[in-house]
């Protein structure tokens, strides 16, 4: 078996092998840190390799497969974004201020993942904070889309999800606030979801805005996305926002196909501004699919679509203002010390350790919570975000899921929205939804336009990952649409604009 | 303005360290006063990246038994918010409190005649705190952090502006401490920082309606400092007023080596803090059957007590021994099992009270009939009283063990006297010119050569015989 076949495998596959005892777990790290090797100069997924922790992860996953108490993700290698804490290792959020921090403990999802023998290749890009959706705010370097390396990846959690369709990882972790999970997803035709709001505990994830941050896997097929959700989910003390429901539940019936459900297609999100006529057509065709398979297609409404953007602009920031209050230079991280007094030592850490974006946000979510204008922003957006809840409640009331594009584009071209943030802000447009209202959502590939992968979106009610991996596990079946392995050569590109 | 009546006003607001064993967010233990700098922290209360705050269950419980002891209200639902600053005795940047969803609201203190009125009984976490080589933070050439109060729980206790005077206000602090002892919520022990008052003072003219400009003060570290701050600080803003000038509302230490207040922090550019709801933490709806759980379980709270007392003695030992629980519970377990109120209250307070040391009910009462009826002296109960508090065992047994007893009968004792004057001719012969207080040496000689001798028999025996 050649390294390049053991970069496509899926979990599945790779069990399959690693228990029969044809390749071990150190056979499939080394496949992947070859091709690391080979090809992340291109790709730039990885932020920094964990060579000590995939050696002893993966000696230990070979001594469990050897003595035939392998947990289920023995051997597995994992890319994990830069916004997760683990023990030891360098973590950084994509940012300068976090350069050289090595947290003490281990994110617990990250830990879950461990625990059931998942062997961790390195540390993926993402945008500084998780504040982005191209990957091009992380302050070291901008991630390249595998599949044409002169367009971006989607982001925030770019790297993570360009590792996975690079063949750089069988899986990876990301984090998803606004859609930083499904975006990339869909841009670089891998698997992406995004669970209900406190499926997985967010310990030792580096907050950007707590009441929307959730954990989710990336993969190449949705049995692996479901596998690894299920094993990273369920109560954790440590986190008070996360669910006492057992985290198995989220198999629940997934792979019953879609005969008889309903799934609603909003029209506000069907025809949202911006969406590329080569993007409707691939969700065209998968509605037909799905319609094909037995699922009825209805129409359904998110009328307060419109104002989901700028509440989430209010929300988002107005968190992040508060979370990133921390890296003041007296604790950890970058330290301007030698500042005349405390006031300059604040002001030159953070001018220097963070990045445009960052700082934007930072004095939008000041702002909108300043005496005198928290009425008018911070209060209102919490209004609009419980009209988008109900406008789902009331959706789900005439389907079981929601379907539509993940975002209105495919990939873009490296550099064409970094100086307009507005557009950049339009590419969230059909995600953020979800996280205002706290709902499961999973993006898988749906064909392609103009050469480029566009994703499909499935949302499910709060607690409803099961019916979303059900749709997406149906729609992937029955489409034979897979997430390939892309192999960009050094000058491959389709002509930016 | 001279002449003129004015009319003090204090509100008070009071952060008082409930009893628990780890902090308000993480399971770090609370450190002694005396810890090392840094010794009780964890990546939650050092705010690192990532972490989580979750809350301490202790925590929530003590601050509603006193919610419940000062007669507020409990809503159903409360919330935790962010109060953002930045300082670096903050980890965060912001610090865990409550805002306008508090865990209490609309209570109450009777003191004596006087009920005051509290706005709102909140949980938040404490600072760390700074050292500075220097005398300020932004003066001094060094400063260190010390984060082991960082996270420790605090419970705010807010009274209306319904204090008038000093003792009021000191009154009022001593009545909050012993209501805490006494369900238990704190040790409050001012000197610890586990209670902090800080009294708002204004004064206007007698007669108004409206509030004068008020002034809070803070480093007050007794509840004697408590009442000289606000004396000088009411006597400050008279002559600021009365010599034309206007008070300035500002924040004010009070410097115990001075005895002065001074100017901290001008109110006039207020902070912004940017209160909003801590998303990390879910509102917690407060459970009807568990309040009243809470509320059924509260002691017999210290003003009932007190009153309760003040029909069986007078009123200076009612209220001394009423405002300690477990002296009160000492003196009723003593009555219960028949000893006499009066005796018990005053051996309680004079001999129970500065030793701390208690011991059940039923041996006290036993001790105060062997002292009532003559069979030991007062000093040999005392040894008695400390062995049986240290031991458990009863008086009896111990004055039997170390054969403790007294002599009251006259033939013995007039033996022993006629041996103290034999042995001490000047003393006698002072007394007997007339300086009566000669007595005193020759009764201390006789208690020397006799410890057992019942002091008051003797010193009759003696008087008769040098008379």
């Amino acid at each position: 078996m050649t390294s390049g076949d053991l970069t496509e495998l899926t979990i599945k596959e790779a069990t399959h092998l690693l228990r029969l005892g044809s390749i071990s777990a150190s056979d499939l790290v080394t496949a992947h840190v070859e091709r690391i090797e080979q090809l992340d100069a291109r790709v730039k997924a990885y932020l920094r390799m964990t060579q000590e922790v995939w050696e002893r992860q993966a000696e230990e996953a070979d001594r469990k497969l050897r003595d035939g108490d392998a947990p289920p993700l023995a051997g597995i290698p994992i890319a994990i974004k830069d916004v997760l804490c683990v023990k030891g290792v360098e973590t950084t959020a994509g940012s300068q201020i976090l350069r050289g921090f090595k947290p003490p403990y281990t994110a617990t999802a990250v830990q879950r993942l461990f625990d059931a023998g998942a062997v961790m290749l390195g540390v993926t890009n993402c945008d500084e904070f998780a504040m982005g959706s191209s990957t091009e705010n992380s302050s070291y370097f901008p991630t390249r889309n595998p599949h044409d390396l002169l367009r971006v990846p989607g982001g925030s959690s770019g790297g993570s999800a360009a590792a996975v369709a690079a063949g750089e990882a069988m899986i990876s972790l990301g984090t998803d606030t606004g859609g930083s999970i499904r975006q990339p997803a869909a841009l670089c035709g891998v698997v992406g979801m995004k669970p209900t709001y406190g499926r997985v505990s967010r310990y030792g994830l580096i907050a950007f805005a707590s009441s929307l941050d959730q954990i989710g896997p990336f993969a190449r097929s949705v049995d692996d996305a479901a596998l690894v959700l299920s094993l990273m989910s369920g109560l954790d003390p440590l986190d008070a926002t996360s669910s006492q429901r057992p985290g198995m539940e989220v198999l629940n019936n997934y792979g019953a196909g879609v005969k008889g459900m309903r799934l609603g297609v909003p029209r506000e999100y069907y025809d949202v501004e911006g969406i590329e006529p080569g993007v409707k057509a691939a969700i065209d065709a998968a509605l037909l699919i799905l319609r094909r398979e037995g699922a009825e297609i209805v129409d359904v409404s998110l009328p307060h679509t419109d104002y989901g953007l700028a509440a989430y602009y209010i929300i988002a920031p107005a968190e992040c203002s508060s979370n990133l209050a921390r890296f003041d230079g007296v604790k950890y991280g970058l330290s301007e010390e030698d500042s005349p007094n405390v006031t300059e030592l604040y002001t030159q850490t953070r001018r220097k350790g963070f990045g445009t974006e960052v700082r934007r946000r930072v004095m939008l979510g000041t702002y909108a919570l300043s005496s005198g204008y928290y009425d008018a922003y911070y209060l209102k957006a919490q209004k609009v975000r419980t009209l988008i809840k109900r406008d789902f409640d009331a959706a789900f009331e005439k389907c079981d899921a929601i379907v539509s594009a993940t975002s209105p584009t495919v990939a873009f071209p490296i550099g064409s929205k970094t100086q307009d943030p507005l557009s950049m802000y339009l590419c969230d447009v059909l995600t953020l939804g979800g996280n205002l209202a706290g709902l499961p959502g999973i993006s898988v590939p749906c064909g392609t336009s103009d050469g480029l992968p566009v994703g499909l979106q499935v949302l499910g009610p709060q607690w409803g990952e099961n019916v979303c991996l059900r749709v997406a596990r149906a729609y992937e079946e029955a489409s034979e649409i897979r997430a390939e392995v892309a192999t960009p050569s050094p000058l491959q590109g389709r002509g930016s604009g | 303005m001279r002449g003129v009546d004015w009319e003090v006003v204090i509100g008070m607001e009071v952060h008082v360290q409930p009893r628990t064993r780890s902090k308000m967010f993480c399971g770090c233990a609370i450190a002694e006063l005396n810890a090392p700098p840094n010794t009780h922290v964890c990546e939650v209360c050092l705010g690192l990246p990532g972490v989580l705050p979750v809350p301490n269950q202790a925590a929530v419980e003590a601050c509603l038994k006193t919610a419940l002891a000062l007669n507020c209200e409990i809503p159903r639902h409360t919330k935790f918010d962010r109060k953002n600053y930045m300082y670096p005795d903050l980890p965060k940047g912001y610090q865990i409190s409550q805002y306008d969803l508090p865990m209490s609201i609309n209570g109450r203190l009777e003191l004596g005649e006087r009920r005051v009125r509290i706005r709102r009984v909140h949980l938040e976490e404490d600072t760390g705190k700074l050292v500075h080589a220097g005398d300020k933070l932004h003066r001094a050439w060094e400063s260190y952090v010390d984060l082991n109060r960082a996270g420790v729980p605090l419970m705010e206790i807010v009274s209306e502006p319904d204090l008038r005077s000093a003792d009021e206000a000191r009154d009022y602090a001593v009545e909050l401490q012993t209501l805490l002892r006494t369900i238990g919520a704190s040790t409050a022990d001012m000197e610890r920082g586990q209670l902090r008052a800080e009294p708002n003072i204004s004064i206007r003219r007698a007669g108004s309606d409206e509030l004068g400009v008020k002034t809070e003060l803070k480093n007050i570290n007794s509840f004697r400092a408590l009442h000289r701050a606000i004396n000088f600080e009411v006597e400050r803003q008279k002559e600021v007023l009365e010599s034309g000038g206007a008070v300035v509302q500002e924040t004010r230490g009070w410097s115990e080596a001075e005895q002065r207040t001074f100017s901290q922090r001008s109110k006039e550019f207020a902070e912004d803090y940017r209160y909003f709801p801590e998303p990390d933490i879910p509102p917690l709806e407060l459970d009807r059957a568990w309040i009243e759980e809470l509320r059924a379980a509260l002691p017999e709270l210290p003003s009932l007590r007190r009153s309760r007392l003040a029909g069986q003695l007078p009123v200076g030992l009612a209220n001394a021994i009423g405002a300690d629980r477990e002296l009160a519970d000492l003196y009723e377990s003593a009555v219960a099992k028949g000893a006499p109120a009066l005796a018990t209250a005053n051996w309680i307070v004079n001999e129970v009270a500065p030793t701390g040391k208690l011991t059940s009910g039923a041996n006290l009462a036993e001790l105060i009939r062997l002292v009532d009826g003559d069979a030991i002296t007062r000093d040999q109960a005392r040894e008695a009283y400390l062995e049986s508090a240290d031991t458990g065992r009863t008086p009896a047994e111990i004055v039997t063990e170390h054969g403790y007893t007294q002599v009251s009968d006259e033939s013995e004792l007039r033996v022993l006297a006629e041996a103290v004057i034999d042995a001490n001719p000047k003393a006698t012969a002072d007394f007997r010119a007339g300086k009566k207080q000669a007595l005193q040496a020759l009764m201390a000689d006789l208690r020397k050569r006799a410890p057992h001798a019942n002091p008051k028999a003797a010193n009759e025996v003696l008087a008769k015989l040098l008379g």
